[in-house]
């Protein structure tokens, strides 16, 4: 294949990308890109040219020893869903734009943790980068069977790195905020993290079923090499614990790698997003598994005795049998591996250069006293630098540097760097205590360890394989051997890192945390981390601060980066939220965050903590200090609630009086019913006797008991008359406060007997029983006529109610607090519930349209309720299981005493 | 032999009634509520109803309205006797299909007048 026709294929397939990326911006097509699809495929990013090719070298070389890559992140992969969510949340608040900006704002907002982090980072990607340019020279050249040149200008690889470093440097940076979404790259990524697994499975699939004849076919020849055996038995505590720590240590990878957190964290739309990246995440790693093994030992069986580079069999192979475009796809998909990882780290890794390290130590100062549109676009001009530089720097390690190693052993010196954030990280979101001093710490030794034991011993072993240094120990001391640290000496030299370097890293971030207590600061951004869901909505209420700030300074520094307008628009948002006046001179600690929060996402935290600061004069704050604010922002929020209580009172009282006007309307409507119901009640009677009257005054003829029968029905109907009015004379003076009663102390037991006295015709009548239930003496202070008319009454109703047999009533008196209370219950067919207010009511009128005969003359039960409430007691309905149950209480003295 | 259906809960309301219209040779059934009267309307047809309004359970205008939707009783003549006599109530009563209303207290032999008048 041609060099030519390669270069061209790849500019194609670059210009491919572009287009996707310039469609996925564009707002129309908003709905196909923000899906959650999308967002899964875009973490794919993790697998690179090393998964492409290097796991089929180490599959090919150390058989089974590729797994733990992949073993760590599926493990993981559910307790992320908890750990993702959250890290989304808090970063989603704060508006945090890198892994740095991440850790440095838990930590007080560090401008010096930031930059140290950004200084790890850096140490451990751009030789990722370098690694994958390495791998597409590589296969470059494999493909178009040329050799590597030693001249730059002649090499491909630096054409195609320059093409790269334009297109990262334009599209990264198309937006000033940081946080701002880049739809456009993680679209394109997600599509080449499509064609790389299917180009991958295809070559697979090629190779397993097509070279050879199937898994068993392969396994039979690959039996047949020496040392296959060997190579493939998992064998004993050394490989074991080489597993686990490689496992550990691609499990932080997928935290704390920059792409990864850009791709999973900064890039994120939406949280729901993380449940189909749950399962379609580990499939899509799983998939790329399948073909490995047998590719690895197809390429073993196939190549045995050459000496080529395992790492490339997928593409020797297919170029062993001729098929040309075959090996083009594999290339291409290799070749997508390697420039989705370069383009998403130089963008993550710039934003931390520009944010973390180029601007709060530098730049500043130059962006002090400029206009918004000089400084957006000297902002953008840095990082568009910076994605460049970062490029060409990994170009030039790749060149002089990356050249002997192998794909996977860069690979895990990259994991074992990163993997130093991992207590800073972890603790921040989990552990309150954890301070910046102990991150600091904890993160410089772990680094240096690194060093020592990984970076330098590699340097060295460039130039010098028998160096002392490494076979003896630094300055000939035998614990210091750079592989065999304090005498370690079975374990492989990155896990042996790893162990060292995260022991002392957490031990360091423990004890300096545990022993020196951060300050309010960290104490503030700890408590929002730890407990984000408590504050993600009023998080710039949780902000403690003090000193003194003017509204119209800090508006000004906001002008700088957002305009006028938008300033203007952010300001209003703001004391809509927190009901401030906007003519407010003084600005307080929420609008201090409020403004670096919208200033973070242009220019990392750190440096809008720093501009911020240049224009509020903020106080040493002491502990007592911090109490007594949050007292007062306690007060507040009570005197808050106080003022609205009253304003809720105030409506409560207008709203009664409405209540009460409505309530006067009602009884005067009322009284005009009672007026008619009364006069009809009236009637009845009279109409009975003028009836029989009539009768009598024109029939001769009526026999005789017909006649005595009729003049016994005027006189009853008379009688009932009379007690009519009087009734309702009777509750009229109650009404009207013209009735005495004349209480006294009495025993109300012999009361109640003297109430049945009268009535017990009529209820042995109708076979009822009657119970008195109560002590022989109960004292109470009333007025004995009128509780007399209450129990015969009461009585009445409770025999008119009683079933045809076995009747029961039963009284039971007993004293309750400073009051007795009788109740009388019969088991009839009770009261309806909806009618226990009402039928105390003057003629038991439920409302005017509801005709209800009253029960007897209806008057009886509202006249027992005025006797009993002038002797201060109530009486009431009780809800009873079967039958009626009516219960009043009088006071066993005179209350007045 | 006429027959006329008395409904009121007051007994010696229809005591008097009963009497006045036996003698007047009708044969006469009694219900003390609207109920009651609905039931005996199930099987037996008058030829006249005297309807009190004020009862309990079912009222008078209530049991009315049955009475007026039963197609067995579209020739049966209502009249309402009540003590309610406000127009509204008297209006009602007539808008509701009464084919007359008399007020409480009653003279007995305009009762019997009116219901002779109603039959023929």
């Amino acid at each position: 294949m041609n060099s030519a026709i390669l270069l061209l294929i790849l500019l194609g397939y670059l210009g491919i990308l572009f287009f996707i990326a310039h469609w996925a911006e564009k707002k129309e097509n908003i709905k196909w890109t923000n899906n959650s699809y999308i967002y899964s495929l875009s973490l794919a990013v993790f697998c690179t040219a090393w998964t492409y090719y290097g796991s089929i070298g180490v599959a090919a070389n150390s058989g089974l020893g590729y797994l733990p890559i992949y073993i760590g992140p599926i493990i993981i992969i559910p307790a992320w869903i908890i750990i993702l969510k959250k890290i989304i949340r808090i970063s989603r608040v704060n508006k945090i734009s890198s892994i740095a900006d991440f850790i440095s704002l838990r930590y007080g907002n560090s401008r010096f943790l930031g930059a140290i982090v950004t200084v790890v980072c850096l140490a451990g990607i751009l030789p990722y980068i370098a690694l994958q340019l390495k791998a597409i020279s590589e296969t470059f050249h494999i493909v178009t069977q040329t050799n590597t040149s030693s001249y730059i200008f002649d090499d491909t690889t630096t054409y195609v790195a320059i093409a790269l470093a334009l297109f990262a440097s334009y599209y990264g940076t198309r937006y000033v905020d940081a946080s701002e979404k880049r739809k456009g790259i993680v679209t394109a990524v997600a599509l080449e993290s499509v064609l790389k697994l299917v180009f991958f499975l295809i070559v697979g699939v090629y190779v397993t079923f097509f070279v050879f004849d199937g898994y068993d076919d392969i396994y039979a020849k690959a039996s047949l090499l020496e040392n296959f055996k060997e190579k493939n038995t998992i064998g004993g505590l050394e490989q074991g614990l080489n597993w686990f720590f490689l496992s550990m240590v691609s499990l932080f990878a997928i935290f704390l790698l920059p792409r990864q957190f850009q791709m999973s964290v900064v890039e994120n739309n939406r949280e729901r997003h993380i449940k189909t990246a749950i399962w379609l995440f580990p499939l899509y790693l799983l998939l790329f598994n399948i073909f490995v093994y047998p590719i690895a030992w197809g390429g073993n069986v196939l190549f045995d005795g050459k000496n080529v580079n395992a790492d490339t069999y997928s593409l020797l192979i297919p170029q062993l049998f001729d098929n040309k475009i075959l090996t083009v796809l594999v290339f291409l998909g290799g070749f997508s591996a390697a420039i989705s990882m370069i383009v998403v780290s130089s963008i993550s890794l710039s934003t931390m250069l520009s944010n973390n390290l180029l601007i709060p130590y530098t730049f500043l100062g130059k962006l002090k006293n400029e206009e918004q549109i000089i400084n957006n676009k000297k902002i953008v001009n840095i990082r568009k630098i910076g994605i460049f530089s970062l490029i060409i720097a990994a170009y030039f390690i790749y060149r002089f540097f990356a050249l002997d190693y192998s794909l996977v052993s860069i690979g895990l010196i990259s994991f074992v760097i990163i993997a130093q954030l991992a207590p800073a990280f972890f603790g921040a979101i989990f552990w309150r205590r954890g301070s910046r001093l102990g991150a600091i710490y904890g993160i410089l030794i772990g680094f240096i360890i690194c060093i020592y034991t990984l970076l330098l011993p590699y340097a060295i072993g460039l130039t010098n394989d028998e160096s002392s240094f490494v076979t003896e120990g630094f300055m000939k001391i035998n614990l210091l051997k750079p592989f065999q640290l304090f005498g370690l000496d079975y374990l492989q030299p990155v896990p042996h890192t790893f162990f060292w370097s995260m022991l002392f890293n957490t031990l360091t971030y423990f004890a300096v945390s545990v022993s020196f207590k951060g300050n309010y600061r960290e104490r503030n951004y700890a408590e929002m981390y730890v407990d984000i869901d408590k504050y993600s909505t009023n998080h710039e209420n949780a902000f403690v601060w003090k000193g003194t700030a003017y509204t119209r300074d800090i508006e000004k520094v906001l002008i700088r980066f957002l305009g006028e307008e938008r300033t203007k628009r952010a300001m209003n948002i703001f004391n809509l939220k927190y009901n401030v006046d906007k003519d407010q001179e003084l600005a307080d600690a929420r609008l201090v965050k409020f403004a670096e929060n919208l200033l973070t996402g242009h220019i990392g935290t750190a440096s809008a903590r720093i501009l911020i600061s240049s224009v509020v004069k903020e106080e040493k704050i002491t502990l007592p200090e911090v109490l007594k604010i949050l007292e007062e922002s306690k007060e507040n929020i009570t005197i808050n609630k106080k003022l609205t209580e009253t304003s809720n009172q105030l409506q409560k009282i207008t709203f009664e009086l409405q209540k009460a006007n409505e309530t006067l309307v009602r009884k005067d409507v009322q009284k005009d019913e009672f007026l008619d119901t009364v006069t009809h009640e009236l009637r009845t009677p009279i109409t009975a006797i003028r009836a029989a009257s009539e009768i009598l005054h024109d029939d001769d003829e009526i026999p005789e008991e017909l006649r005595k029968q009729f003049l016994q029905n005027i006189i009853s109907e008379s009688d009932r008359l009379n007690r009519l009015i009087d009734k309702i004379l009777d509750l009229e003076k109650f009404e009207t406060g013209k009735q005495t009663i004349h209480p006294s102390e009495k025993n109300l037991i012999a009361t109640i007997e003297h109430s049945i006295e009268p009535l017990k015709q009529l209820i042995k009548n109708r076979n009822i029983s009657v119970y008195v239930e109560s002590k022989d003496t109960v004292l109470a202070y009333y007025d004995e006529d009128r509780i007399i008319q209450v129990v015969t009454n009461l009585l009445s109703n409770a025999i008119k109610f009683c079933p045809e047999t076995d009747g029961l009533i039963t009284i039971q008196v007993k004293k309750k607090d400073n009051f007795i209370e009788t109740s009388v219950q019969d088991n009839g067919k009770g009261i309806n519930p909806n009618d226990f207010d009402v039928i105390f009511d003057k003629f038991y009128q439920a409302s005017n349209q509801n005709f209800k005969k009253p029960v007897g003359s209806g008057l009886g039960l509202a006249i027992c309720k005025q006797i009993i409430e002038h002797h201060k007691g109530r009486i009431w309905v009780q809800p009873s299981v079967k039958g009626a149950c009516i219960v009043f209480t009088l006071p066993i003295k005179n209350i007045e005493n | 032999m006429k027959k006329i259906l008395i409904v009121d809960d007051e007994p010696n309301i229809v005591m008097a009634l009963e009497y006045t219209f036996k003698k007047s040779n009708y044969e006469v059934f009694i219900a003390r509520d609207g109920q009651e009267a609905l039931d005996i309307l199930k099987t037996n047809f008058p030829d006249v109803i005297i309807l009190d309004i004020m009862m309990p359970m079912v009222d008078g205008f209530a049991t009315l309205e049955q009475i007026r939707s039963d197609a067995n009783l579209q020739h049966t003549k209502v009249m309402f006797l009540s003590a309610k006599n406000k127009e509204s109530d008297i209006e009602k009563g007539l808008a509701l299909g009464a084919d007359a209303y008399m007020t409480k207290p009653f003279s007995i032999k305009k009762v019997v007048e009116k219901v002779e008048e109603l039959l023929s």
